[in-house]
């Protein structure tokens, strides 16, 4: 005799204890919600582990953890970050992203309906990164011992011969670029912030960014130095990396530097500086001057690219300061952020 | 962004800038001081300095609430927020002050203590009424600009009957710092300190207006330009004092008409009368005790009143004794000439309180303008 078999009820239930305790309802979860919406050959075969074949040449691998508070936002979700983020940072290597893991640390209490949005937009993501989520893990804790969910991905990719880009490449003389306009997936994020939400049209800008990368990697070859996707701290802490890293001084021009009406207005009336506020779907990019046209060219003709700008260039200086040329006509440092400007941001 | 990038337009800028150069004598020194913390990021934040002849320079005022706090309040509101009833309610730069021993705020609340971060004495309301059972206070500083909204969070709980919600005030007075400052022997008797004129405080006096400046005009022969925050404002202030220098007027003279009325905002000054009253003294943070310079509740409000509610015992506490924070304050130094700026002082560890706001003197500098220093704002080792 067939037993009953009753499905999540997606519409009102709740995530329990018991759907990360190892047996039947753990099983379903994975199951309908999970694998139902990262169906692929190796994820369906229920290993705990994922085999795949492997090229000649060079392996990539990155991981990080999300905790975005809160989990839904204008413009996406904690999944859409958990797919793009980590996709990203395999990117910026000039790597192709093809897999993925991803643990889920899951509040209990959380709606059903929820998670399916959370994990129907990760696989939304992954496809249109051309990545698959081949395995992963699940975790429930007890009510108030998380926020939600937390989820961590890690990704592999390959990279091309040849390719060797590396924070400490910068050289004096080459060409900053950044891919569009900074800022916006903070200000998205904080505008729904209990305790200071705001009316606005800013939508986080949260994408994976590895068709770019390819496009650029396709125009500029290894002349391009680095690329760092500027989340945290904005594009001053990724200069301020990247400086460091070289040994060399950055100068940009406050007025090359796109930044949303927007998100200049929200800005200002917060106190915050768009240049230290997390980006999610954009890239830092330092290339040899030679290059700088050809890659720029690249950008723009790629969607994730369109507001695509030269917005300074490396210098020698001792203390690797970066610098900025403000609108005003006078000169300030881009310092590292201290303390933090919004906790939780990613 | 309209009503903004007006003020911040580099071609006029510019224009500015090449008037002030032809307007300077160029056979004496100008140096002017900017009262606010806000005019000093303003400063630091545009890079105004470089746009500036050689004889024109500025020195940074103490106008910043949360640098001239002292540590022994700090402490106080620490030991407030670790009474398991209480709440404790401040704005967001406060919770990186560190009191005695480096403890800040941020770091009692990682220990367990209840403290949150606001952005308006309304939330701080909100909190209140929402949580009855807790003791809500909220760490009240700030210049004339923030004392209004605290007392109307004051009046409101009032007439909504909350038991639980008390006000720490830190309040304090802008003239009478500018008044210390001016009273002081290096700048009056001495002479070792120069101040040709101030740039006067931009929200401050939208509050109190520009005839309290009247006094240090006459009284100390000093122009007062009253100046918006932003970097056009604090050109045109410039210019405008180099024109009084030059002509030997020392006037109270008003450059941001759009916000300043000479009398003030006069229901905002009622509103904070009604629940303030003057202290007969109050420490600053690098200045000292300063006569009638700070303000406290009103016995008529005294069940909102923190320090009436809680025993909290004031236990001054000094600062480094290396810090020149006190002598920056008045402009007889300058950041770098500290011996712990940039070495053990950096806004991540400020030792001092010219570091620990943006709007500090030697934050600013450290974080927009130490390229400039021949070492790069870090003291090689003598």
């Amino acid at each position: 005799m067939k037993a009953y078999h009753r499905k999540l009820d997606l519409k009102a239930g709740r995530v329990e204890l018991s759907h990360g305790s190892g047996g039947r309802a753990m099983a379903k979860l994975v199951d309908e919600l999970f694998h139902a919406a990262f169906a692929n050959d190796e994820l369906l075969k229920g290993n705990d582990q994922a085999c795949f074949p492997v090229a000649a040449g060079r392996m990539v691998m990155s991981t990080d953890g999300y905790v975005v508070t809160p989990l839904f936002f204008p413009g996406g979700n904690i999944g859409d970050l958990a797919v793009n983020g980590t996709v990203n940072d395999v990117a910026m290597a000039g790597a192709t992203p093809l897999w993925l893991s991803a643990a889920f640390v899951i509040e209990e209490g959380l709606p059903l309906a929820d998670l399916k949005v959370i994990v129907d937009t990760m696989a939304a993501a992954a496809a249109k990164a051309g990545v698959a989520i081949v395995t992963g893990d699940t975790k429930v804790v007890e009510r108030g011992k998380a926020d939600g969910v937390f989820i961590t991905t890690t990704g592999v990719g390959v990279l091309p011969d040849g390719l060797a880009l590396s924070a400490d490449r910068a050289r004096p003389g080459d060409v900053v670029l950044i891919s569009g306009t900074i800022g916006d997936h903070g200000i998205a994020v904080m505008s729904k912030r209990e305790n200071l939400a705001f009316e606005t049209a800013i939508q986080s800008d949260t994408m994976a960014l590895a068709g770019l990368v390819a496009a650029m990697v396709a125009a500029g070859g290894d002349a391009i130095r680095v690329m760092r996707d500027p989340t945290r701290g904005g594009l001053a802490a990724t200069l301020n990396e990247l400086a460091t890293s070289s040994g060399v001084g950055i100068v940009v021009e406050e007025e090359a530097i796109p930044v949303r009406a927007e998100v200049a207005a929200a800005c200002e009336l917060l106190g915050l500086d768009p240049l230290y506020v997390a980006n999610e779907g954009k890239l830092v990019a330092i290339v040899a001057p030679e290059v700088a046209d050809a890659v720029l060219a690249a950008m723009t003709a790629d969607p994730a690219g369109a507001a695509a700008a030269i917005i300074g260039r490396v210098i020698e200086e001792d203390h690797h300061f970066v610098q900025m040329t403000t609108a005003f006509g006078g000169g300030r440092m881009v310092d590292w952020l201290s303390g933090d400007q919004l906790p939780r941001i990613c | 962004m309209k009503y903004v990038d007006e003020f911040r337009d580099g071609r006029i800028a510019r224009s500015l800038a090449a008037a002030i150069a032809v307007e300077a004598d160029s056979s004496r020194d100008y140096r002017f001081m900017e009262f606010c913390g806000g005019h000093t990021h303003a400063i630091s934040r545009y890079g105004i300095e470089d746009l500036l002849p050689e004889n024109v320079r500025m020195i940074h005022g103490p106008g910043c609430p949360v640098c001239v706090l002292p540590v022994g309040r700090v402490d106080a509101a620490i030991r407030l927020a670790r009474r398991p009833e209480v709440t404790l309610l401040t704005y967001g730069d406060l919770m990186r002050v560190p009191g005695s021993g480096g403890v800040s705020l941020l770091r009692a609340k990682a220990g367990g203590a209840d403290v949150r971060m606001v952005y308006s004495t309304l939330d701080a309301l909100k909190i209140a009424e929402a949580e009855p059972e807790r003791e809500v206070v909220f760490f009240a500083i700030g210049f004339e600009t923030t004392t209004p909204p605290t007392a109307l969070a004051i009046k409101l709980a009032r007439a909504k009957g909350l038991k639980n919600f008390t006000v720490y005030s830190n309040h304090v007075l802008t003239p009478a710092a500018i008044g210390h400052i001016l009273e002081s022997p290096e700048v009056r008797k001495l002479g070792i300190v120069r101040i040709d004129g101030f740039i006067g405080p931009a929200h401050v006096s939208t509050v109190i207006g520009t005839r309290p400046y009247d006094y240090f005009a006459e009284e100390f022969e000093k122009p007062v330009v009253v100046a918006g925050f932003e970097p056009l404002d604090v050109m045109q202030a410039i210019r405008m004092l180099v024109a009084q220098v030059n002509e030997g007027r020392h006037t109270v003279e008003n450059q941001y008409v759009r916000a300043v009325r000479p009398e003030g905002n006069l229901t905002a000054q009622r509103e904070v009368a009604d629940v303030f009253e003057l202290r007969e003294t109050f420490e600053w943070r690098g200045l000292g005790e300063v006569p009638y310079s700070a303000l406290r509740i009103r016995a008529a409000y005294a069940g909102f009143d923190a320090e009436k509610r809680f025993d909290i015992p004031y236990v001054p506490a000094p600062d480094n004794p290396a810090c020149d924070c006190g002598a920056i304050l008045r402009g007889i130094k300058e950041p770098r000439d500290c011996k712990l700026f940039g070495t053990v002082c950096t806004p991540e560890t400020p030792m001092g309180s010219c570091m620990v706001s943006s709007e500090g003197a030697c934050a600013a500098h450290w974080t927009y303008g130490r390229f400039r220093d021949p070492a790069g704002g870090t003291r090689r080792a003598s």
